[in-house]
């Protein structure tokens, strides 16, 4: 029996903007009236460290989605979408950020960074689609790199149970108003991605 | 109306709505968003807010305003509530004014703490009642409640929320704000006032009789519900209720269920449901609390009923989850457990732990201190960003708040002969490292302390302290010289140096080994984050072809410096500190001409 109506897990590294995607969702299901309910990183983890959010719609239980319970993993980070891949359900979809951000034990010579497809690969068996894009590029053409995580949440948009109007209304009500075009175009290429 | 609430901004709001006149506290995650939040507000409230020194100041700032007649509450992490232990035991005793809430924010699994400690244990042990919410909208309810409750009772009241609760969101109903109740008169009464043991004796005695009656009044609290069903059952405390209930509606199961919010526990409820199921599990997150008391009270009721809890079912560190508290259940009721997915290719992932920002001063002065000092000398740390720099060699402690100078001390005086270098941020020094400094010169310890001094309190999220010139408001206040406050506790030689410059601070590092008593070196320079947002944009540094691809700048670890081809590369991260170039044995390292 489902305990909510669509669960997501969003992913990236710290201080890439995990917490405005589920904020604007946040914002976007209280205003189509639906339950909604989430959980964050905060603290040491956010400098430069795995952050990881949980997404409920629909859902009046624990703010944490079950490991195989994600409907859709949103990475703003390849690696980072394999991290946490066991989250995903075998019928999720995972959208990801094709740029690698190099943690310091790569940079520092003491790790490697695996190519893309090794990560895609096993990722794609966990789950029944991967949608893989160069999102730090789509939002470097609508105008600022800092607006990837925008990109990512106009992917998002198509697979979750809220209308773009709504989403779009909540971004703008979360993005400062001299940045609110940039992150309007931003939405628009991210959501042509998985159209 | 509802809105999209971070946990601790639910709380924030629960007190504005309850008429809220005065909150302290220290910054401690997962608690530093509640103070943040109504500092946003605070242009349309007349109330107090502040960043205190340290939680005991905090606590002690709410009691006075308590006492004076005004709504008080005081925010803190767990290990915060040590600090203000002592008088939050005593407090117990002599009671309240106006309602004062204690915030405490629990950390199961240590997601940003040194330990795991429940709250839930102190508030038993001090007699206080304790509100343990489940999700943000039952956090702000129990705040607005918790103040009546406690002027109802004469007692401080804790709210404890957990990490996901604080750092969860939810839709959350909210109201109007109450103008702070306050009387602003303090009514002298030496009997509840002044803890002198002729008055003591009596206050126990009297907060003693105190626990039947709250426990009286919180069995009917929305947040204890009992729902009598099948013959097995399961009592749930805070968030493990709802990964329970989760769990028992997914698995479709007719299982009895006590959810319990509010402590002293509700005797009468747990009775009922002894009396009714012949197997039950307690399923709650850290120390065994509700499963002692029901161990106890089925002695009474029905000796006869199995229980099921700590002991092979539920961990006692660690946070539950859904996963584990479902096949807890499925345990119990011997079907089937789910495996765990998990995907084995995540081995192949470099690890990333947090680490310090790219031109963090830390860095600078960790690297200084490891160069003079040598491997063999002992490092005594403290609580802050610069614990990450645990790789770099200069991290060898880290206790608690303001521990790195007393253990240094402890350290010179059970015998070791090495140099001892000890190091802390300018926040944790303020907040509990003047008086081990105090103590190292009262009882001349020969050490160096190292004050971080990037002049905020970084780690939580960039707070002000008294080293600032800013309170909590952002208002302009004196702005305390730590120089002058080591000298004044009695520190021999006193040194300020920019870590950014590596010869002064090599040099001052090599004067304070050498100094033959107590040494304090301040290394200052603002933390990266805090000068990027303030509008600093330093020139970033490239490497040249003279690059001999000797490594000596990754010994740095910073992370804008990568290794391609055999030589150094700067990435885009780079802040500008220029310290790589300085350590450059082949001056490779030069700024970017714009």
């Amino acid at each position: 029996m489902r305990t909510s109506e669509c669960d997501m897990i969003i992913v990236g590294v710290g201080g890439q903007g995990v917490i405005l995607i589920s904020d604007v969702i946040g914002r976007a299901a209280v205003m189509a009236g639906k339950p909604v309910c989430g959980a964050e990183t905060h603290g040491m983890a956010q400098r430069g460290g795995s952050v990881i959010n949980h997404t409920r719609i629909g859902c009046r239980f624990s703010p944490m989605v079950a490991s195989g319970g994600a409907d859709v993993l949103v990475a703003l980070e390849p690696g980072e979408a394999l991290r946490f891949a066991h989250f995903l359900s075998p019928a999720g979809v995972a959208l990801v950020n094709t740029r690698p951000v190099l943690p310091a034990t790569v940079t520092c010579g003491m790790a490697d960074y695996p190519p893309l497809p090794e990560i895609l690969a096993p990722l794609k068996a966990q789950c029944s689609k991967v949608i893989a894009m160069d999102a730090t590029a789509l939002a470097e053409k609508a105008g600022t790199a800092q607006a990837m995580n925008v990109v990512m949440l106009g992917a998002l948009a198509g697979y979750i149970p809220l209308s773009e109007e709504i989403i779009v209304q909540a971004l703008s009500l979360v993005v400062p108003p001299r940045f609110l075009e940039a992150n309007k175009k931003a939405f628009a290429l991210g959501k042509a991605e998985v159209e | 109306m509802r809105e999209y609430l971070l946990g601790n901004a639910a709380i924030a709001k629960g007190l504005l709505e309850a008429g809220v006149g005065l909150v302290a506290g220290y910054p401690g995650t997962p608690s530093s968003e509640i103070i943040e939040m109504l500092v946003d507000l605070k242009s349309e409230r007349s109330l107090h807010v502040e960043w205190s020194v340290n939680e005991k100041v905090a606590l002690e700032v709410a009691a006075g305003a308590s006492w004076t007649g005004c709504r008080a509450a005081v925010t803190m992490k767990h290990v915060g509530l040590n600090v203000a232990a002592d008088a939050f035991m005593t407090l117990a005793y002599l009671g309240v004014g106006a309602g004062l809430v204690v915030i405490c924010a629990d950390d199961p699994y240590c997601h940003s703490s040194q330990n795991e400690q429940d709250s839930r244990r102190y508030a038993q042990f001090a007699g206080i009642p304790c509100l343990d919410p489940k999700n943000p909208g039952e956090a702000k309810e129990m705040a607005a409640f918790a103040f009546e409750f406690s002027e109802k009772f004469n007692i401080p009241v804790m709210l404890r929320p957990t990490t996901r609760v604080s750092h969860a969101r939810a839709d959350v109903e909210i109201g109007p704000n109450e103008a702070p109740h306050r009387q602003g008169k303090f009514i002298k009464n030496p009997a509840r006032r002044v803890a002198l043991p002729i008055h003591a004796r009596p206050l126990h005695s009297e907060l003693l009789a105190k626990q039947a009656v709250m426990e009286e009044a919180l069995e009917s609290a929305p947040w204890n519900r009992l729902a009598l069903r099948g013959k097995v059952g399961i009592i749930a405390s805070g968030i493990a209720g709802l990964y329970a209930e989760e769990a028992t509606h997914e698995l479709d199961e007719d299982i009895s269920f006590l959810c319990i919010g509010a402590y002293p526990l509700p005797k009468k409820l747990i009775s009922r449901m002894l009396e009714h199921v012949t197997r039950v599990m307690i399923i709650e997150e850290l120390e065994p609390v509700v499963e002692e008391q029901v161990q106890i009270l089925a002695r009474i009721v029905n000796p006869n009923v199995e229980i099921l809890g700590k002991e092979g079912f539920i961990p006692r560190e660690g946070e539950l989850d859904y996963f584990l508290v479902r096949n807890a259940i499925t345990r119990m009721l011997g079907k089937d457990e789910r495996v765990a997915p998990h995907s084995p290719a995540v081995s192949i992932l470099p690890p990333r732990p947090p680490s310090l920002c790219a031109g963090c001063s830390h860095r600078a002065t960790y690297y200084a201190m490891r160069k003079v000092f040598g491997k063999k000398a002992i490092y005594p740390s403290d609580i802050g960003c610069y614990t990450m720099a645990v790789n770099m060699g200069t991290v060898d402690t880290c206790l608690c708040m303001g521990a790195s100078i007393t253990l240094a001390s402890g350290i010179r005086f059970g015998g070791e002969n090495e140099g001892i270098c000890c190091s802390l941020g300018d926040s944790t020094f303020l907040h509990g490292g003047m008086t081990g400094l105090l103590n190292a010169a009262y009882n001349k310890a020969r050490i160096t302390v190292t004050i971080l001094d990037n002049s905020t309190t970084a780690m939580t999220g960039h707070q002000p302290n008294p080293g600032t010139g800013m309170t909590a408001t952002g208002e302009a206040t004196v702005q305390v010289s730590i120089e002058a406050l080591a000298k004044a506790l009695g520190a021999g030689m006193v040194e300020t140096v920019d870590p950014y410059h590596m010869d002064e601070m090599l040099e001052s590092f090599q004067r304070a080994k050498e100094y033959p008593g107590l040494s304090v070196i301040i290394a200052k320079q603002p933390c990266v984050i805090k000068a990027r947002r303030s509008g600093a944009r330093p020139k970033p540094f490239q490497v040249s072809a003279d690059c001999k691809g000797c490594e000596v700048c990754l010994d740095l670890g910073c992370p804008a410096i990568e290794f391609e081809n055999d030589k150094a590369k700067i990435n885009a991260l780079c802040a500008g500190c220029g310290v790589c170039a300085a350590i450059c044995p082949a001056s490779a390292i030069q700024v970017v001409a714009r």
